[in-house]
């Protein structure tokens, strides 16, 4: 209680993420691998962050963590004022459901589900009532502009399609953060670029998104730059050159590249 | 997640293979079915065999002389001299719950007629013989009181002693002998069929006993008294109230044991019951076992299925689904599988049974108590079964779960 109260009172008044000295061992047989070090990172409400690193450097560890699917070996992760380490696997389920929101590389869509209910799942697993939750999907739809594609299937959708189904997901219940791990992994450059504009006018609106990405193309979108190597933070920056993602795209060759059928 | 959801998603999800589904199912619809058909049977049965018994008589008791004893020599039951023909009159007299009482011997006679002859058992009887016995003359007469107390020289034939002795023409009128005695047909009775035990009612002969005692064995001593009680309720009554009498008039002491014994028909009836039962019992555990070895089948599918499904409980579990979630999510999957099969199998039990008996020729009696054991039964083997496999979803990791390639 007292590290929380301590954290509560000095770090995190005005922290979405604060975390201090985060280690990740796993045990792979007899050998012992150092995902992560001891990091320590805090993001403010409405930051823009690009967690970038090659592969090994634990990134993805890191968000993970971030993502309440993961514990950390040692440390303290202290998520909108909450002690996460402290927190029961019910809690945690919680927490993802109410305060995170999730964007995977493969989309992770319920497949032979509509958008709409694949928007509409979060809302399942909460408090929400039925009517609300129709018109709540409807509206994270409408802001990733997919209103009109809500009765699709995951496979009747292009890719770029798919990964903003899965944005809407991450932004039906109002969480305090997105984290997106690697959501331009398997998307071609046009198509990555205008899921960037998304999480950039999402951020303009002030929500708060970490992303994932060893593209230093994509990292360049972001307002901060945080590159991980070997389990440690190697460097954290502002991002002076914001690109922004809409005026890329006006210079980029249209490409009808939006497969339905 | 609310329940209506959770039946919606499962059945959803059950929809995808419909073809594993349905097969999955097909082991507890043959279980169910089976189970429904096996206890229809048994109690057809059951029933069957009661009719027989109750064909036997309504509310009948019988009182058998007790054993001889002579030194240390025990004769069969039935030995004694004891019952007469005074015993059966008392029983009509003073028993209130006593509805008739036919005195009764019998003798087994060569019976001729004309150049036929025929060995049958004769028996005696009073001229309630039968109404305790529910039996009735198709054609002709039942002999009377007048012929009781004459010792008249008449008697009535059974079916088979009809087909045997008088093939092809009427009895009625013609003379018998029995032991030299001529006797008048007056009466044939009805066609009663076998017994329980397979013995057939219709080979007999029924002569008044005081006839029978006086003109064929020439002796004093009934070997039986049929009774009939006045109710199913007064049966243990009349028992105690001809027990207690008989004791009275035989002047047996406290210590004496009976020198006669009273079966109940309700006695045979519960014996044969209980075999059916047994009967019953042992097709439905047989039956059952197929109904075991289906919900196996859900097990194993569902062990599939979450394997299958990691990724999506992965899914799932990222976006805030607790462990309960997906334990609920997957058990209701295993009930869905097991109720719908157990209706299905409802349907196929009752049509097969109805199939069986009307191709068999074999009574089949469908309760509600079996239609709901068996749907109670599938309930708890979805649960059961389905338990292990929507535990093992639960307890998966997130992070594990979501990586599962």
């Amino acid at each position: 209680m007292s590290v929380e109260g301590t954290l509560n009172a000095s770090t995190t008044g005005h922290h979405v993420i604060a975390v201090e000295h985060l280690t990740k061992t796993y045990q792979l047989g007899e050998v012992e691998v150092h995902a992560l070090r001891g990091v320590s990172v805090q993001v403010n409400k409405g930051e823009f962050v690009a967690i970038m690193g090659a592969s090994g450097s634990g990134k993805s560890t890191f968000m993970n963590i971030l993502g309440c699917l993961d514990k950390p070996t040692k440390g303290n992760y202290i998520l909108d004022g909450l002690n996460v380490g402290m927190l029961s696997r019910d809690e945690l389920a919680q927490i993802r459901n109410h305060k995170i929101g999730f964007v995977f590389q493969g989309f992770n869509l319920l497949s032979r589900t509509s958008a709409i209910e694949n928007v509409e799942l979060p809302l399942l697993y909460g408090t929400t009532p039925s009517k609300t939750r129709f018109e709540k999907a409807v509206y994270a739809l409408h802001q990733v502009g997919l209103g009109e594609r809500a009765h699709h299937y995951p496979n009747q959708l292009s890719g770029g399609q798919q990964q903003r189904v899965a944005i809407a997901r991450a932004l039906v219940n109002d969480p305090s953060i997105i984290l997106a791990d690697e959501p331009t992994g398997n998307l071609d450059s046009r198509t990555s670029v205008e899921v960037m504009e998304i999480f950039q006018k999402l951020n303009d609106n002030g929500i708060t998104i970490l992303l994932v990405t060893h593209e230093p193309d994509i990292a360049e979108f972001a307002r901060r730059q945080i590159i991980f190597k070997d389990g440690r933070v190697k460097t954290d920056r502002m991002n002076t050159s914001r690109k922004d993602a809409t005026a890329v795209l006006k210079e980029l060759p249209a490409i009808d590249e939006d497969i339905e059928e | 997640m609310k329940t209506l959801n959770i039946f919606l998603s499962a059945f959803r999800a059950l929809q995808r293979n419909k073809m594993r589904s349905f097969l999955t199912m097909l082991g507890i619809i043959i279980g169910v079915g089976a189970v429904i058909a096996m206890l229809a049977i048994g109690q057809g049965a059951e029933t069957s065999v009661q009719s027989q018994i109750a064909a036997l008589g309504t509310n009948v008791l019988m009182i058998f002389p007790g054993s001889q004893q002579q030194g240390g020599i025990r004769s069969g039951a039935g030995t004694m001299t004891t019952l007469t023909e005074d015993d059966a009159l008392a029983i009509t007299k003073e028993c209130s719950a006593v509805a008739y009482v036919s005195p009764g011997t019998r003798t087994n006679a060569q019976i001729i007629a004309g150049d036929l002859n025929w060995a049958t058992g004769i028996e005696g009887g009073s001229a309630d013989y039968l109404s305790i016995r529910t039996w009735s003359v198709a054609d002709g007469d039942f002999f009377t009181e007048a012929d009781i107390k004459t010792a008249g020289k008449v008697c009535v034939l059974g079916q088979t002693v009809v087909d045997n002795l008088f093939p092809g023409t009427s009895p009625i009128d013609q003379t018998v002998r029995i032991r030299n005695v001529p006797f008048k047909v007056i009466g044939v009775l009805s066609r009663k069929g076998q017994n329980a035990m397979g013995q057939d009612q219709d080979d007999i002969v029924l002569v008044p006993y005081t006839t029978l005692l006086k003109r064929l064995t020439h002796s004093t001593f009934l070997r039986y008294i049929l009774v009939s009680a006045t109710s199913q309720k007064t049966m243990s009554l009349a028992q105690d109230q001809i027990s207690d009498m008989l004791r009275n008039r035989h002047k047996l002491t406290a210590n004496d044991a009976d020198d006669f014994t009273i079966r109940n028909q309700n006695d045979i009836a519960n014996t044969a019951e209980a075999t059916t039962k047994i009967l019953t019992l042992l097709l439905a555990s047989i039956a059952s076992v197929s109904l075991l070895v289906g919900g196996i089948g859900i097990m194993n599918i569902m062990l599939v299925s979450v394997t299958e499904r990691t990724r999506e409980i992965g899914i799932r579990m990222s976006i805030g689904a607790r462990g309960r979630d997906i334990l609920t999510q997957f058990l209701i999957e295993a009930l869905v599988l097991s109720l719908v099969g157990g209706t299905l199998g409802i349907i196929f039990g009752v049509t097969g049974s109805t199939l069986i008996s009307h191709l068999a020729k074999w009574p089949s009696i469908i309760t509600p108590f079996s239609i709901i054991l068996s749907f109670g039964f599938s309930f708890v083997i979805g649960i059961f079964f389905g338990y292990y496999p929507a535990r093992k979803a639960a307890m998966l990791n997130p992070i594990d779960a979501l990586r599962y390639e």
